[in-house]
């Protein structure tokens, strides 16, 4: 029997990530409480790097190694980067809230690089272990972050619901693997598409079976109602910068899951698991933008809008054409950039021993500083789809891919909610312009320097690339394309 | 000599940067803000006026295009042309939004570097609307004003500013996202953006009623059709004046451009089907909202609804080119129809602004828009008198005014295409000289009302030029109407020519 060396380049950042994690950890444990900038600085510089190793490693071709376990294509090289600077953002933004409750901490820092590799693991995954290894490892991640701040009761009591439910999803994920396994013989990805095709009728009721518990898993991960019960509840309890990010770069993997597990690996019964896709976007549509109206607090009111952004990205998917794909991948890229920025508000209204986490909180902000009420109003359309905002043409790319495969109706459906969904982010703008401050808060309000710069360059960046969509969509129809 | 410069992409962009730049200059300095917000509505008009200099009549092709790539995974452009149905809007929008420029000078107060860029980038939005040639360049431009309409209205507006404003973006809102799923239906089908290539799209019945309505959808909410009419009363009582004159002057007829630009040439044989229903809507328009305009206590909400039963003209106009076929056999008639829409566009255009603004000099001096807090005006500010009763006059169509040009044409048509809608239409002469005329009698005429009407002082030489200006346009239009008419023919012609082939 011989040995085989695998090829390790194209998973050189992961190993890299993975180093530095290793790294990082041991030299936090040696630094005193007051440097603890020091691992920041180290896990943002890690972030760069490997933003630098993937780009430079970028390439057309698609590469599989570990016995073809382990794929690097040009989709994975885009939503890995798009993984990085989401993440890198989130830190940014998580600084210095963490650093006004005395929770600066630098577990918070190293589980979410961790949480990193884990996504770059599942975007990279071409084999059934790896894809719900790369999973495990982000969730635990993120349990554990949501309970990092170990004296706060909601947070702990959020951490507990995400966990028990968390656990549930991963149980029934790998009982839908199981299925896939018994029926094709394969854990490969390739390998489990090629079976499909050449699967002979009788298989097919286990297949659907299997396939079902692959598809609620993919729906509890990323909060598609009905299995959303989770969402707002974590968002709401987690420590806003532990929101930050959850809500945003896990999404842009949880794609990258769907797209390996479903469109690859399952692809050739797209049939089967479109149907459920309808179900499960229309429902999400409809119970995200509905239910967000009745929101107080902007946290919960912001998870079930990423519901209902949930609802918009399966529209793309389930349209099953290339350019679905890719409008989704588009979706969710937008949704991370505008969800940080959205979340990022949160971090800077809030100050020490005050939680910026009701919508009344941003009454009078156009008073307070006009600067990061425009930024706000500009993720705001932006969520809402109104140009010139990105949103909008993240809108219009699904909505073209579901009227492409000749579901108008979804579509219709789809826009019908999208209004519904205008009037709760156009209630945050009129708090902000219309409103006049609330009594105890009626000072200025200055961002410190970083916080600062970031999410003016993150607000602009929405609307720049609202008045240049073409060329991030043409990145996104290059990685699904080629 | 002009037709190669950017003139549209400098039109678009220069009021849109400008009014940036007015924020970022003059926030803490009113007057900063006002000079430099004057100076870009000025170079704006301007920079438009070679539109209608260099503008070659006689042809319906478009004109001053400019063409980049924009989004070229879904092969959209940046694609602007005018042809001589939108050139027309273009120069009465740079026109406008001057003239709002002035009218806030003193007026608006508060943080007015953020007004001035308000209305500037609405400028530029709105000339980019109606200069786009791809749908999607339209669909963007034809969204992103309510931005700046939405902030307008909600910080500067009257005490129910809040409820009206959100009332105008959700129902405007809903109106255009039907239209962007039938113009991407048309894309799929076609392959391309370009409004064009629509035109020349062949589509099934079912389709094109479906297309008829999302369409029907986004224009009447915006003209606004009857009955969904509703928002525009309640936008125009809580908008400040500026608001209110952008919004009858120029936002409605992005409902009438609409119609022009996609529901007909797009959907010719489902207007063909549907065109009774058009008609009944628009009479409706005209002689039920007339009605309801008489019996309005408040000024502006009776001027918003003459507004709307002047719509109701547009859209007869428009849609009585296949009624005319029908009856007659021919399409001449169908061409007076959609040139007197146009004209009663335009001239509403200054005649609305003129009221809008009218009531704005009023409300300056006392804070009241009921009519009941005024009469005798006439006794403490002649000059202003004098200028109201022309508006007036005008709103009612009387001949050698410009609003007399537009309802005679449209009126003219309907009698080819039936004595009754023509009879219902003309009653709209006897409906808006009676509440214009009310209107008149009770603010402006009489006794002097109370001691707050008798401290009133005459217009300023600020109002009396703005006023000067309109009643000069209203005046030339009313005589001398050939000019624009010589504009807009070649394309209305192309556009009669195109909608009496059937595409399916």
């Amino acid at each position: 029997m011989t040995f085989e060396i695998p090829n390790f380049l194209p998973a050189v950042p992961e190993m890299f990530v993975l180093g530095m994690a290793c790294l990082i950890l041991v030299i936090d444990a040696f630094l005193p409480d007051s440097r603890r900038d020091i691992t920041y600085g180290l896990v943002q510089a890690t972030l760069v790097a490997a933003a630098g190793l993937t780009l430079w490693m970028m390439g057309p071709e698609t590469v599989l190694t570990f016995s073809d376990s382990f794929v690097k294509d040009p989709m994975a090289d885009i939503l890995k980067v798009a993984v990085y600077v989401t993440s890198f953002l989130v830190f940014l933004y998580a600084r210095p809230y963490l650093m006004e409750r005395g929770i600066h901490k630098g577990e918070f820092y190293i589980l979410g690089l961790f949480a990193v590799l884990g996504m770059m693991i599942m975007i990279s995954g071409h084999n059934l272990l790896t894809l719900y290894l790369g999973l495990e490892l982000l969730s635990l991640s993120s349990y554990a972050l949501v309970a990092f701040w170990r004296d706060n009761t909601r947070a702990t009591e959020a951490a507990m619901k995400y966990f028990v439910l968390g656990a549930l999803a991963s149980g029934l994920l790998l009982y839908g693997m199981s299925m896939i396994y018994g029926m094709t013989g394969s854990l490969d990805i390739a390998v489990i598409a090629a079976e499909l095709v050449a699967a002979d009728e009788t298989l097919n009721i286990p297949l659907v079976f299997g396939l079902v518990f692959l598809v609620v898993a993919i729906a509890f991960k990323l909060g598609a109602v009905p299995f959303h019960m989770w969402v707002p509840d974590v968002y709401d309890g987690a420590p806003t910068a532990v929101t930050l990010f959850i809500a945003t770069a896990p999404k842009i993997a949880a794609f990258a899951f769907l797209m390996r597990l479903l469109v690859e690996g399952m692809g050739p019964m797209h049939a089967d698991w479109q149907g459920m896709f309808v179900i499960l976007a229309v429902l999400s549509l409809a119970v995200g933008n509905v239910i967000a109206i009745a929101q107080t607090s902007i946290k919960r009111m912001l998870a079930y809008s990423t519901i209902a952004h949930v609802g918009f990205v399966f529209m793309g998917i389930l349209a099953g054409t290339d350019s679905g794909y890719a409008s989704a991948m588009f979706y969710v890229i937008v949704y991370a950039i505008t969800a940080a920025g959205g979340f990022g508000m949160i971090v800077f209204l809030s100050r020490k021993g005050f939680e910026a986490d009701q919508i009344d909180d941003f009454k009078g902000l156009a008073k307070r500083n006009p600067w990061f009420a425009f930024i706000m109003l500009l993720l705001m359309f932006s969520m809402a789809g109104v140009p010139p905002t990105v949103g909008f043409y993240a809108k219009l790319a699904v909505i073209q891919a579901a009227v492409g495969a000749d579901l108008v109706w979804l579509a219709v459906v789809a826009v019908i909610f999208s209004i519904i969904g205008a009037f709760y982010y156009l209630r945050v703008v009129k708090m902000m312009f219309f409103d006049d401050p609330r009594e105890d808060a009626q000072e200025p309000v200055q961002p410190s320097g970083a916080l600062a710069t970031a999410l003016s360059i993150n607000g602009l960046a929405v609307l720049l690339l609202g008045i240049f969509p073409g060329l991030l969509l043409s990145v996104t129809h290059y990685a699904i394309m080629g | 000599m002009f037709a190669d410069w950017p003139i549209l992409s400098l039109l678009i962009w220069l009021p849109i940067l400008g009014g940036f730049l007015v924020l970022a200059a003059g926030r803490d300095a009113p007057h900063v803000a006002r000079r430099l917000g004057l100076a870009v509505a000025v170079a704006t008009f301007v920079a438009s006026l070679p539109l209608w200099f260099a503008f070659e009549r006689g042809t319906a092709e478009m004109q001053f295009q400019e063409l980049a790539s924009w989004i070229p995974a879904f092969n959209v452009n940046y694609h602007l042309g005018v042809d001589g149905i939108s050139m027309p809007l273009i120069l009465l929008t740079t026109l406008i939004t001057v003239i709002v420029i002035i009218a806030a000078w003193e007026s608006v107060k508060d943080r007015i570097a953020y007004y001035m860029s308000a209305m500037l980038v609405m400028e530029g939005l709105m000339i980019g609307m109606f200069a786009a040639m791809d749908a999607v360049l339209f669909y963007v431009f034809f969204e992103a004003m309510l931005i700046p309409m939405f902030l307008v209205i909600g910080i500067w507006g009257g005490p129910r500013r809040v409820y009206a404003t959100i009332k105008f973006f959700l129902y405007t809102f809903l109106g255009s996202v039907f239209m962007l799923v039938a113009l991407i239906w048309m894309y799929i089908q076609s392959g391309s953006f370009l409004i064009q290539d629509f035109h020349a799209l062949q589509i099934g019945m079912t389709a094109q009623i479906l297309i008829f309505l999302a369409f029907f959808m986004a224009f009447a909410v915006k003209i606004p059709m009857f009955p969904v009419h509703t928002w525009l009363p309640d936008a125009h009582v809580e908008a400040p004046t500026g608001g209110s004159v952008i919004l009858a002057a120029i936002m409605l007829k992005i409902g009438g451009y609409g119609f022009l630009r996609f529901s007909l040439p797009i959907t010719p044989d489902a207007s063909a089907v549907l065109d009774t229903l058009m008609i009944v809507l628009s009479l409706i328009a005209i002689v039920y909202i007339g009605l309801v305009a008489l019996i309005q206590s408040d000024m502006k909400k009776l001027i918003a609804y003459s507004s709307i039963a002047h719509m109701g003209f547009v859209t007869l106009g428009f849609f009585l080119a296949f009624y005319i076929y029908r009856n007659t056999g021919d399409w001449e008639g169908a061409s007076l129809g959609i040139a007197g829409g146009m004209v009663q566009m335009i001239s509403h255009g200054f005649i609305s602004a003129a009221m809008f603004l009218a009531v704005g000099v009023l409300y300056d001096r006392l804070h009241s828009r009921q009519i009941s807090d005024y009469g005798g005006v006439v006794n403490t500010m002649p000059w202003f008198a004098a200028f109201f009763v022309l508006f007036a006059m005008a709103n009612t169509g009387l001949p050698g005014t410009s609003g007399f040009v537009g309802e005679f044409m449209v009126i003219l048509a309907a009698f080819k295409a039936d004595f009754w809608i023509a009879f219902l239409a003309a009653t709209t002469l006897i409906l808006a000289a009676g509440y214009t005329l009310w209107l008149v009698k009770r603010v402006i005429f009489g006794a002097v009302a109370n001691d707050n009407v008798a401290s009133l002082s005459d217009m300023n030489r600020r109002e009396f030029f703005l006023m000067g200006v309109l009643a000069f346009f209203t005046l030339l239009l009313g005589v001398w109407p050939a000019p624009l008419l010589d504009v807009m023919n070649a394309t209305i012609d192309h556009l009669v020519a195109h909608i009496a082939h059937s595409k399916l």
